[in-house]
């Protein structure tokens, strides 16, 4: 570790360490100030970006910030470090780098061959160098696919996790939204609960529930609930049907621990699901769910600035190629991100580095009620994310999540997006909501009662139909 | 306002078996007019318990003559509040030594937390209905009244106190379904720095939808028994209801 100086304006600014200045370089947020490592003054921070700017990226490679010895989220990150995808920009500093990213000539192949050279580290580095357009527009150019049932991540797709949670895991009660989630062309991303319960009976009903519907209405998508790993191990042990395995990561060992998982663990559940096969196009089984915050909530943050833990996050998920990584911005509360325009920056910042990283980024738009946020400003982080391109987004009844208890996107929400910026569902989905009658040739919704009267007789619908 | 006949059957079916809000129609792309000032006015509900305070007395006045101690965390108002949970988790230093001339062996503590009306509307009534069922098996200090308190304040109340065991009755996070939903977490031999995974815990005591008062108070009352011969609570009293989630992340 050794300390970092820049003179600015006829002040000498100091840091003792990489960390500080990557946390003094932080746009603000509630989080870096509760931990107490948030820059001290508008002045210091704007320092700590002239010095992070000039500072070379192999700098990363060499100044650790959570110690390699003492974290395996580190030893993944530089033991997989692809040095030939690297090349291309090892030359560069951050400063430098933030331009490359946003130069014409760089194009979406071009980031796609060096994502797997750049580090956790680096993405976060110059995205605390960018502003929120630079996030945008460099996010744009990268398009991640992924495939299972159908495939998503295509430009000019948007596509939706249909959220259908239920207080107390009632299968109709379930049913119901996932129907009007159908009727409004959500659930191309997958079909996902959140279940009220660790019971693995319950579980184990809502995933044949899900497989169900599936099947009876031959739709071209996926189904999790998402629960612990250690869950879906047994579940898929006991015959349940499961598509995707889910599960929450965050970017150190110790973060990771208190969620109950380690590489091994994960490595496990991967090979496991794999092993079922039961994509018909693809087999990327893995859904992830992140959020800024989390390694400071569990008191494992290592004095590293939560964006930067966030993207080590992402380095977990890319070891396992998944279908799926949903960062839950809001969620976390306003000690964390305290308003509307902190978890628009949050999002948008995760949304680059995913992508940057390789990953197929969804957002989970979301605030809870102790959070200075409302529908407008989740109004503008969809519609902000949506030019850049987001894989995915929620879709839940109305936005309200009556079981988790927050506001997220709804499904007309997605349909918003879809008007404005002109985009379609995966095509294998937007094929069956064409020939089941819920769009139009055009993609346009339609009404739906010749879809009820077709899926009737699907029993996991329970009469629901009418 | 569009709200179409024709959707109306579809509503009633879906919404038998679910309270989320299903089948809401659509204009466009959009919300219709009464479906998004519902949404709006569950949101004001929630932001105005959020901010809410105990009113002076209004407590005190359910509790029947009992007697009562306020205290405050180290929290000075909301805003404060709501950004750093670790001041709501300790206790303004004058108050600490206010509360060691009350020595007790069970403390229970009725705090704003999230929502003060949730405090406001239950806090007092299942503090009395556990006062019924306690008073002889259990010495009971005064009713702290606790503002801009975190659950874990009451670990401090409770040190404070001398106390072996400590309920902390408090205002939970409102949803938009509920704004005044009130949570009693249990904690053995409450002592700074316990973790969340050492208590138990009740949430939606909220009559008539969630816990009835009595209910909650029968289901206290056998937790507290319960806790008292195994010497702990949380994970390690088995077969109770651990608390996991916290006030953190629940992803």
């Amino acid at each position: 570790m050794s300390a970092y100086r820049i003179d600015l304006a006829g002040t000498r600014y100091r840091f003792d360490s990489l960390a500080e200045v990557m946390a003094c370089a932080s746009p603000a947020r509630s989080g870096d100030e509760l931990a107490g490592i948030a820059a001290g003054s508008a002045q210091q921070r704007v320092a700590a970006r002239w010095l992070l700017a000039d500072l070379p990226l192999v700098l990363f490679l060499e100044d650790q910030l959570v110690p390699y010895e003492r974290d395996e989220v580190t030893r993944l990150i530089i033991d997989s470090h692809d040095r030939a995808g690297f090349a291309p920009i090892a030359h560069l500093t951050v400063g430098g780098f933030r331009e490359w990213l946003l130069d014409d000539a760089t194009d979406g192949a071009a980031l796609a061959s060096a994502a797997g050279g750049i580090t956790p580290e680096m993405a976060a580095a110059v995205s605390k160098l960018m502003r929120n357009q630079d996030l945008v527009i460099a996010a744009r150019k990268i398009e991640n696919v992924t495939r299972f049932r159908n495939t998503i991540g295509l430009r000019g797709r948007l596509s939706t996790r249909l959220q259908p949670n239920h207080p107390t895991d009632d299968p109709q009660g379930v049913a119901a939204s996932i129907l009007d989630g159908l009727l409004m062309g959500s659930g191309d991303a997958v079909i996902g609960i959140n279940p009220a319960t660790d019971d693995l009976p319950t579980i184990a009903r809502l995933l044949t529930l899900l497989d169900d519907l599936r099947m009876g209405m031959d739709m071209p998508t996926q189904t999790c609930v998402l629960t612990h790993v250690t869950n879906t191990l047994a579940l898929i042990g006991a015959g349940a049907p499961v598509d995707l395995c889910f599960q929450s990561i965050a970017g150190t060992q110790t973060a990771n621990r208190g969620f109950g998982i380690s590489l091994a663990l994960l490595d496990e559940a991967h090979d496991a699901t794999q092993a079922l096969a039961r994509g018909t196009v693809g087999q990327n089984v893995m859904y992830f769910e992140t959020g800024q915050g989390s390694c400071l909530s569990s008191n494992a943050h290592h004095g590293v600035d939560q964006q930067t833990l966030e993207c080590r996050a992402y380095a977990v998920a890319r070891r396992y190629c998944p279908l799926l990584v949903n960062s839950v911005v809001g969620f976390i509360g306003p000690e964390y991100l305290y308003d509307g325009k902190q978890i628009l920056r949050a999002a948008l910042e995760d949304h680059f580095c995913g992508k940057l990283l390789g990953l197929p980024m969804g957002l989970d738009i979301c605030y809870t009620n102790h959070a200075e946020a409302d529908q407008d400003d989740m109004d503008t982080i969809a519609t902000m994310l949506g030019v850049a391109g987001v894989s995915f987004i929620m879709g839940v009844p109305g936005a309200d999540d009556v079981m988790l208890g927050y506001q997220s996107t709804s499904f007309h929400d997605a349909l918003y997006l879809r008007s404005v910026l002109g985009l379609a569902p995966a095509p294998e989905f937007a094929a069956w909501l064409e020939r089941m009658g819920l769009t139009d040739p055009g993609g346009k919704l339609l009404r739906g009662d010749p879809f009820l009267a077709s899926v009737r007789s699907v029993p996991a619908l329970g009469g629901l139909c009418g | 306002m569009a709200d179409r006949p024709d959707i109306a059957p579809l509503r009633q079916r879906l919404r038998a078996f679910t309270n989320a809000r299903v089948a809401i129609g659509r204009v466009g792309s959009s919300v219709p007019t009464a479906a998004m000032l519902e949404f709006q006015l569950a949101h004001a509900r929630a932001r105005d318990a959020v901010y809410d305070a105990l009113t002076p007395g209004a407590v005190e006045q359910g509790l029947a003559g009992w007697p009562t101690i306020s205290v405050h965390s180290a929290a000075p108002d909301r805003a404060t509040y709501l950004l750093r949970p670790d001041l709501g988790r300790r206790l303004r230093p004058e108050d600490a030594a206010r509360l060691q001339v009350e020595q007790a062996q069970l403390a229970i503590v009725i705090a704003d937390g999230l929502s003060a009306t949730a405090t406001m509307a239950h806090g007092a009534a299942l503090a009395r209905a556990m006062v019924e069922r306690l008073r002889h098996d259990w010495r009971i200090g005064p009713m702290v009244i606790a503002h801009q308190a975190r659950v874990a304040l009451g670990d401090e109340i409770g040190e404070a106190m001398g106390a072996e065991m400590v309920v902390v009755l408090i205002g939970e996070r409102p949803g938009l379904s509920a704004a005044d939903s009130l949570s009693a977490y249990l904690t053995w031999a409450p002592r700074r720095g316990r973790l969340d995974s050492e208590r138990n815990c009740i949430s939606n005591i909220r009559p008539p939808h969630g816990w009835s008062i009595a209910d909650a108070a029968d289901e206290i009352v056998r937790i507290l028994s319960r806790a008292r011969a195994a010497r702990c609570t949380g994970v390690a009293l088995a077969g109770g209801e651990a608390l996991t989630a916290g006030e953190g992340p629940a992803y």
